[in-house]
């Protein structure tokens, strides 16, 4: 079996576990819940394997690399990343309500990686470019920094929920977090996020400038990256310093991670040297 | 003057205000967009044929072509930089005082009100728990205080109070970075030049302007190689590079994509390549008559007799795409030749047709044997002397954001009172960010104080 194989089966695991997280908050029950705990789980286990796989894979080719090179590689570890960040959450809160937002989330990033016939799952040779030791911290920071945002929205989509209709401890709604831990949840992940895109960006910088002598160039993607940080700065300062709570919180955040999205996937229909991320 | 003091107090307090903070960084993510949208520093007659006459005319006077250099976006830049020293001068000083306090205050009361409150009830007098009290709650923190009260005691302690000054460390980075950023366009620049191989330069072209950039050493491209993946993307490119100061070579580096060479302060980067004509090839002239074939190396211009005496065969140089009767034949050599006697005769040596002069049906038919396939490499050349201030500020940034999201002030309060032949213990803290973090400092301390 090799790594793309492994991984499409990883794609359904994670919709299995979305589909228990969603049974659990619909019908009430907990053994679902434990359960989408477990398989989601499996699924990380796997998706890190079919990592370290493909990996190897590209060894054995003699063209190794980290396998972070394309589109394709960054959806597969990003899914892996909002996998664990969401299972740290799942522990650290004790409530898997929240997953029946985020599994999703993992689940559809796998499922584009893998059916989306845009996008190629061949290891590919690196290109001259993106050989660099830079490539891995750059990625992973960034990859860190955008599951966090991810699941910040996920979580701001909670609170939006939960914030618009009366408590009621019995419904569904009653069972998810109070809204005050939401709201600290989302402001906790959103400066994890905005911390690690701060160190992506800046590892980009530092990157280019040792590839095309420039650190700032303004190219769609770096000011993309600008334009999302500059709204999670907004925000931060709206917090922090004007004491901005709940729902305008929850507005920013979901605004923020539609700039993140449009920094991976909108550029690639922009002209600019980033093109590697698209295919 | 009081009329100057009273327009400062304005100014000073426009700039204060975090609302302004927030509007501009939402006005600089908004108006970022308007670059990534529309391409920048093109020739004018794509935007004339993108957009049509009348709207290049409108973006042209808003500067959307050279979007992050316009005057407005470069305003914002600047009413941002006013506005994150105004805000950190003006609260600067009072967390500097509060920071650097010698005896920080306590005040029992306001830890008793707190909602992270937790108390519970220890066997013993208050007075035989005190000193391993004072280690326990010592040891997490960096300053404790005990004050004896009536009916017992009190330990205060905290920690990490300096962190309250990460903030103006993120806001001194920002600083920095814009200060590399002005150093580096003032004093440096960002020019390239095309090399061909063998060739050398002690000029290079400005990015996105019509100037030149002289340099004060010569670069000498002695040597270009480019290999392919199977795929036939390329692998690597590599060009081997001298530097040399008065004629004389003083440095010799191969260099490839993210491996530049700097000398002197100046960088240089490989950054692209393309094939040049060839200058030289071998052509094979078989005789018809006699069958024999003869090869010979031929430079572009160069002039040579025919074997046997058929003449005279100019090569007269390379086209990359030649044309044979409205056919398309690609890459050809040509050349002249000139018989013993008859009119001379100019034919094609396509590449890709080695025996088109068979066409010809001359008494000697020629063909390209092989030729030297030249490139010319493409480096970036730059200077920026305000790189390191430009690191500076990342290194700051990124320290500066660690503590100000992940490192609080710590606070807590230890009371242990009298009751009966017991003590009641209270313990309460703050922090001033992440109280959810605190929470657990306080579960994790009474864990030791209840043992």
């Amino acid at each position: 079996m090799n790594s793309s194989n492994l991984l499409s089966i990883i794609t359904f695991v994670y919709g299995l576990a979305a589909f228990l997280y969603i049974a659990s908050l619909v019908f009430k029950r907990s053994l679902p819940g434990k359960l989408a705990s477990v398989v989601l789980l499996t699924g990380a286990i796997g998706n890190a394997a079919g990592i370290i796989l493909r990996w190897q894979e590209s060894y054995k080719l003699g063209i190794g690399h980290a396998p972070l090179s394309n589109l394709y590689e960054s959806l597969v570890f990003f899914a892996l990343t909002i996998a664990v960040f969401y299972l740290i959450i799942e522990r650290k809160y004790k409530n898997r309500i929240i997953g029946s937002f985020i599994a999703p989330l993992a689940f559809l990033t796998m499922a584009y990686a893998s059916l989306s016939p845009n996008i190629s799952d061949q290891i590919q040779p690196l290109l001259p470019a993106l050989k660099s030791n830079w490539l891995i911290a750059h990625v992973i920071a960034c990859f860190i920094g955008y599951s966090a945002f991810a699941l910040a929205f996920g979580i701001s989509l909670v609170y939006l929920i939960k914030q618009n209709r009366k408590e009621d401890s019995d419904s569904i709604l009653g069972r998810l977090p109070s809204v005050n831990v939401l709201n600290e949840l989302n402001y906790q992940l959103i400066m994890f996020g905005f911390l690690f895109l701060t160190v992506g960006i800046i590892t980009g910088a530092v990157w280019a400038n040792s590839a095309w002598g420039r650190y700032w160039g303004w190219d769609p993607k770096e000011t993309w990256s600008l334009i999302t940080w500059f709204v999670y700065a907004t925000l931060l300062h709206a917090r922090m310093m004007r004491g901005w709570d709940g729902k305008r919180i929850a507005y920013l955040s979901i605004v923020g991670f539609m700039a993140v999205l449009f920094t991976y996937f909108g550029v690639n229909y922009l002209p600019g040297l980033h093109s590697y991320g698209s295919q | 003057m009081r009329y100057l003091q009273s327009y400062f107090n304005e100014l000073w307090k426009f700039f204060v205000s975090v609302k302004l903070s927030i509007s501009l960084l939402l006005s600089l993510a908004a108006t970022s967009i308007i670059g990534t949208v529309i391409p920048q520093n093109k020739n004018p007659a794509e935007y004339v044929k993108a957009f049509g006459d009348f709207f290049y005319r409108l973006f042209d006077v808003f500067d959307f072509f050279d979007m992050y250099q316009s005057w407005w976006f470069q305003m914002l830049i600047i009413l941002l930089l006013i506005n994150i020293i105004v805000c950190s001068i003006d609260r600067l000083s009072k967390t500097w005082k509060i920071t650097f306090v010698k005896n920080p205050k306590f005040n029992v009361s306001r830890f008793r009100t707190l909602s992270n409150k937790e108390e519970f009830i220890k066997d013993g007098a208050p007075e035989q728990l005190k000193s391993i009290y004072e280690t326990i709650v010592s040891k997490g923190f960096g300053y404790s205080r005990t004050e004896d009260t009536e009916k017992g005691f009190c330990i205060f302690a905290e920690k990490w109070r300096w962190t309250r000054l990460g903030v103006y460390v993120v806001h001194l980075s920002i600083i920095l970075l814009l200060i590399g950023a002005v150093i580096g366009s003032n004093f440096g620049f960002d020019g390239f030049v095309n090399i061909p191989e063998g060739k050398g330069v002690k000029s290079v072209r400005i990015s996105n302007s019509a100037e030149t950039h002289p340099l004060d050493f010569e670069i000498r491209c002695d040597d270009f190689n480019v290999t392919f993946y199977e795929s036939g993307a390329p692998k690597e490119f590599r060009s081997s590079l001298t530097i040399l100061e008065n004629s004389k070579p003083v440095l010799q580096k191969n260099i490839i994509v993210n491996d530049p060479l700097r000398y002197k302060g100046i960088n240089i980067f490989q950054s692209s390549y393309g094939p040049l004509p060839p200058e030289e090839v071998t052509l094979k002239f078989t005789i018809k008559e006699s069958g024999i074939s003869y090869v010979k190396k031929l430079l572009i211009g160069q002039q040579i007799s025919i074997p046997e005496g058929l003449g005279t065969f100019v090569l007269k140089g390379f086209t990359k795409s030649a044309a044979f009767r409205g056919h398309a034949i690609g890459e050809s050599f040509i050349g002249v030749i000139e018989p013993a006697n008859g009119k001379s005769n100019e034919i094609m040596l396509p590449l890709r047709f080695p025996s088109f002069d068979d066409m010809r049906k001359g008494d000697v038919l020629v063909s390209v044997e092989g030729y030297k396939e030249k490139y010319y490499t493409g480096l970036q050349v730059t200077k920026d002397p305000g790189v390191w201030v430009v690191y500076a500020g990342f290194i700051f940034m990124i320290i500066g954001c660690f503590i100000t999201f992940f490192i609080s002030h710590q606070r807590i309060c230890v009371e242990a009172v009298k009751s009966g032949n017991k003590t009641k213990v209270m313990i309460a803290g703050t922090s001033n960010k992440n109280k959810l973090g605190m929470e657990s400092v306080i579960a994790r301390i009474i864990k030791r104080l209840n043992r």
